[in-house]
């Protein structure tokens, strides 16, 4: 159980306190509810290359992490398809340092032409060292178009193409930010040895008479049911076979979506479960298989991917992935095997709870995504899934026509070498 | 907008330097067959973490990949169990067990919720005392290991990786030494066997445990784990002779379609028993050690060659490397690279001023004051002390010198040990 409180600011700005006095330090943690879900399909990238800006410098502050690291603390941020999330982490006694400078930042930023000149070029480096200079490292470029034809989730965080970030004027940073990045549209968390008096009327003091911004509408186009099974086949210049098919599966807030978690689990969620064990172990036609999910605000994809051993061909993997599928569709799963990825999903949470920074990251987490307290309801949620559930679930997402497969082979070897 | 607070000026704070820094001491013990055992107690979830540290290293090894071969298998089969019953044991109570292997230890790591404990000690004993290779999960330990190394080599930053450690260690140092295909056709079931009995089965060991631990915790270690007698393994120091490369200047080509170069910069280092070692970490930490160190200041938000720049000491036991390590654009290579000599040359010529001196002393102590915070962190770090025979006094000792270090300490740091000649360059593409 995570206790906290929360109070809104009269501009909208949400903030919640989460005491811990056993810790010296504090967790300043500031979500904003944009993510690339967000972006015009012209200018992809967006949200990410933005998350480089907050740290060029904000209207009163040159520099961000210059005054953080004086004060003995650190930061990071990252972007997904949903949320762009910020946070630091510093000594208590230090915490109104990190009101200063967020703030300051959520107040206005300095918009420097350098700063967006050097980022553009940084956030290219990091496009080409995750998804161009790597075996397989457009594969998800390429699924996530197979998959969504219509919402923005057909695109990566990082972008569509190179060009949409090398593009990026500072005009369209102003605007992103003034329509994105205001009180109305965020969540201030604040963990760690704090007294939440305090920290509320430093959420005040310092946030408070920031503009609350206009509420954003979010209006994305939702994904039609697909309707016909969707293949492809990609040559390159990869050392060994790889296959990929993803499947439609729930969206967050609904009930289905433990289901689907638990499914995951069910198959590939450790070296005893069943993908693992039929087709690596016994079969040997895999030398790594993974399944997994986006467990994204709007509905996700459930993936399988994997590794093919050697001289194996794609359609005899794919069988055999199938093969298993028919198992959880067709019988209910054991009730210890049900009870075994329940307990690795409580363990895994209480594992991902020591730290605060963790704490203050779902809070603010389930805070965008409605409640806060939500947080404290996850366990009964997996608790309370049957063999049922998960059997109709697995019936309902692995059809045919729910999937998009893709065959990655080597154009090396026709056999995978 | 109006605002009724200063904004230009930062808040009073509390140097984080002049905080006292404690390192809390470990309960400790010893089992009945002489075993070290460290606990840390306490957490605010009902989890527990239990390290086995064995002395079985890839610097005991006959053989190459025999040590990791070997550690890896520990999850594949006992006298009783096949590699799906010890998996399911630990899954079943939603327990993760891990293991890892490096240049002096092996490890096997269970995390667990605290009150399967009980549950999952039988199997753990089993894994240490009756594992028993199986000829098919060697195997397909090899055919995937085999797969996953081609994959691996299409990648400049694993291949610039080996290379640099070849130049530094040489080829048959323990830290230089590589995976190929022909190593990995080469194990066999009986150097597992041999290593395993040697090392884990009649091998010394460490036990370091961390969270809320039950109180017997003292009797059942004992129970599983002190009543078996070990003899300690210490490697043959004779491994360790340099044979560092004979040019200093490397350029590599891998993937001729690559858009981005893996740089590669080191020098050898001694180990932190050189009285050197702290108040290098303090000058680390300014040339490449945190975010707004100055190679990343430099060439990253400055420049924009790269996605990300750091320098750092390697994290062996007998001795150590200093390394520069980023990717960047293909055709900045050769500029981040001299980038990265000015930027040591500068470190050798002006003294370090007091903002940045100040920041850094704030920013490395905030950072060690989060690791001090809770039991899992703090049995870490006693981890590393006690693995690299180091104590109390040398904590003790690393706060001083980080409160206290002078610039020009700092200069004649960076004058005895960031010169251009000493370090080997390797580029990747």
């Amino acid at each position: 159980m995570i206790h906290f409180e929360k109070h809104t600011l009269t501009n909208g700005l949400k903030v919640i306190v989460h005491e811990d006095n056993t810790t010296p330090m504090a967790v300043v943690n500031v979500m904003y509810d944009v993510g690339s879900k967000d972006e015009n399909p012209q200018q992809t990238g967006f949200a990410h290359l933005f998350e480089h800006l907050m740290f060029g410098g904000s209207v009163n502050i040159p520099d961000y992490d210059e005054p953080l690291q004086v004060a003995g603390g650190e930061n990071n941020a990252y972007t997904t398809s949903d949320i762009t999330n910020y946070y630091c982490s510093l000594p208590a006694k230090n915490l109104e340092t990190a009101f200063w400078l967020e703030s300051d930042r959520m107040l206005s930023l300095a918009f420097g032409e350098k700063s967006l000149e050097v980022q553009r070029k940084v956030v290219c480096e990091e496009f080409k060292e995750h998804y161009i200079n790597k075996p397989y490292g457009d594969v998800w470029h390429k699924l996530k178009e197979m998959a969504y034809k219509v919402h923005p989730y057909q695109w990566m965080t990082i972008g569509k193409e190179l060009s949409h970030v090398e593009n990026a004027r500072l005009e369209d940073v102003k605007n992103f930010f003034f329509k994105h990045y205001r009180p109305l549209n965020a969540v201030l968390v604040v963990a760690g040895n704090v007294k939440t008096a305090e920290v509320f009327q430093l959420a005040q003091k310092w946030f408070g008479d920031i503009e609350p911004g206009e509420k954003y509408n979010r209006n994305l186009p939702q994904e039609p049911v697909q309707q016909e099974e969707r293949r492809q086949i990609i040559h390159a210049d990869v050392p060994a076979n790889a296959f990929y098919k993803c499947w439609h599966m729930s969206n967050r807030l609904n009930k289905r979506y433990y289901a689907d978690d638990l499914i995951t689990e069910i198959l590939n969620g450790g070296q005893s479960s069943r993908l693992h064990q039929a087709l690596i172990k016994e079969k040997k036609l895999f030398s790594r298989i993974e399944c997994h999910h986006s467990g994204t605000t709007d509905p996700g994809l459930l993936t399988i991917e994997g590794k093919l051993a050697k001289g194996v061909s794609p359609e005899t993997a794919e069988q055999a992935i199938e093969e298993e599928l028919d198992k959880v569709k067709q019988q209910a799963v054991p009730e210890k095997e049900l009870q075994k990825v329940k307990n690795k999903t409580e363990s895994l949470i209480a594992f991902e709870d020591i730290s605060i920074t963790n704490r203050a990251g779902s809070l603010a987490f389930y805070e965008v995504l409605g409640d806060a307290s939500l947080m404290n309801t996850e366990p009964e949620k997996y608790e309370q899934v049957t063999a049922e559930e998960l059997m109709e679930e697995c019936r309902n997402v692995f059809r045919p026509e729910n999937s998009s497969t893709l065959y990655y082979l080597s154009a090396q070897n026709g056999n995978g070498q | 907008m109006k605002n009724r607070m200063n904004r230009n000026t930062a808040p009073e704070i509390t140097n984080t330097s002049e905080l006292p820094l404690e390192l809390k001491t470990c309960r400790t013990f010893r089992l009945n067959n002489g075993a070290e055992v460290y606990l840390f107690e306490g957490g605010s979830q009902e989890v527990l973490s239990l390290d086995w540290v064995f002395d079985a290293g890839n610097c005991f090894e006959q053989k190459n990949l025999v040590s990791a071969a070997t550690n890896f298998l520990l999850k594949c089969g006992t006298k009783d169990m096949n590699a799906f019953e010890i998996n399911e044991t630990f899954e079943n109570y939603g327990a993760f067990l891990k293991r890892d292997n490096r240049s002096e230890k092996a490890t096997i790591t269970l995390h667990t919720l605290n009150r399967h404990l009980d549950h999952l000690l039988p199997t753990m004993q089993k894994i240490i005392y009756e594992s028993v290779f199986p000829e098919q999960e060697l195997d397909l330990y090899r055919q995937n290991s085999l797969q996953q190394l081609r994959i691996n080599l299409k990648k400049g930053d694993f291949v610039a990786n080996r290379l640099i450690d070849v130049c530094i260690f040489g080829e048959q140092h323990p830290y230089g030494r590589y995976s190929t295909e022909e190593a990995y056709n080469a194990i066999t079931r009986e150097d597992c066997l041999a290593h395993y009995d040697k090392y884990y089965k009649q091998g010394s060991f460490k036990i370091f445990g961390a969270g809320l631990l039950p109180a017997n915790i003292e009797e059942l270690l004992n129970r599983y784990f002190g009543q078996q007698p070990f003899t300690s393994n210490k490697p043959d120091t004779s491994i360790y002779t340099l044979k560092p490369s004979a040019e200093r200047v490397h350029r590599i080509t891998n993937d001729d379609t690559s858009v981005q170069g893996a740089i590669r910069l080191a020098r050898p280092f001694t180990n932190r028993h050189d009285p050197d070692f702290p108040g290098v970490m303090v000058l680390n930490n300014i040339f490449g050690g945190y975010f707004g160190s100055r190679l990343m200041s430099n060439i990253r938000e400055d420049k924009g060659y790269t996605y990300g720049i750091y320098s750092y000491l390697q994290n062996q036991v007998h001795q150590s490397a200093w390394m520069v390590s980023t990717e960047a654009g293909r055709d900045v290579c050769e500029a981040t690279i001299a980038e990265v000599y000015k930027e040591m040359e500068l470190l050798q010529n002006d003294l370090v001023d007091d903002e940045e001196l100040l920041l850094v002393r704030n920013y490395m102590a905030g950072q060690l004051l989060s690791d001090l915070d809770g039991p899992f962190q703090l049995i870490g770090r006693w981890k590393t002390y006690i693995i690299n025979g180091l104590g109390l006094d040398y904590f003790n000792n690393y706060v001083n010198i980080l409160k206290t270090i002078t610039p020009g300490e700092i200069r004649e740091l960076a004058r005895k040990y960031l010169n251009k000649d000493e370090f080997y360059e390797m580029v990747v593409v």
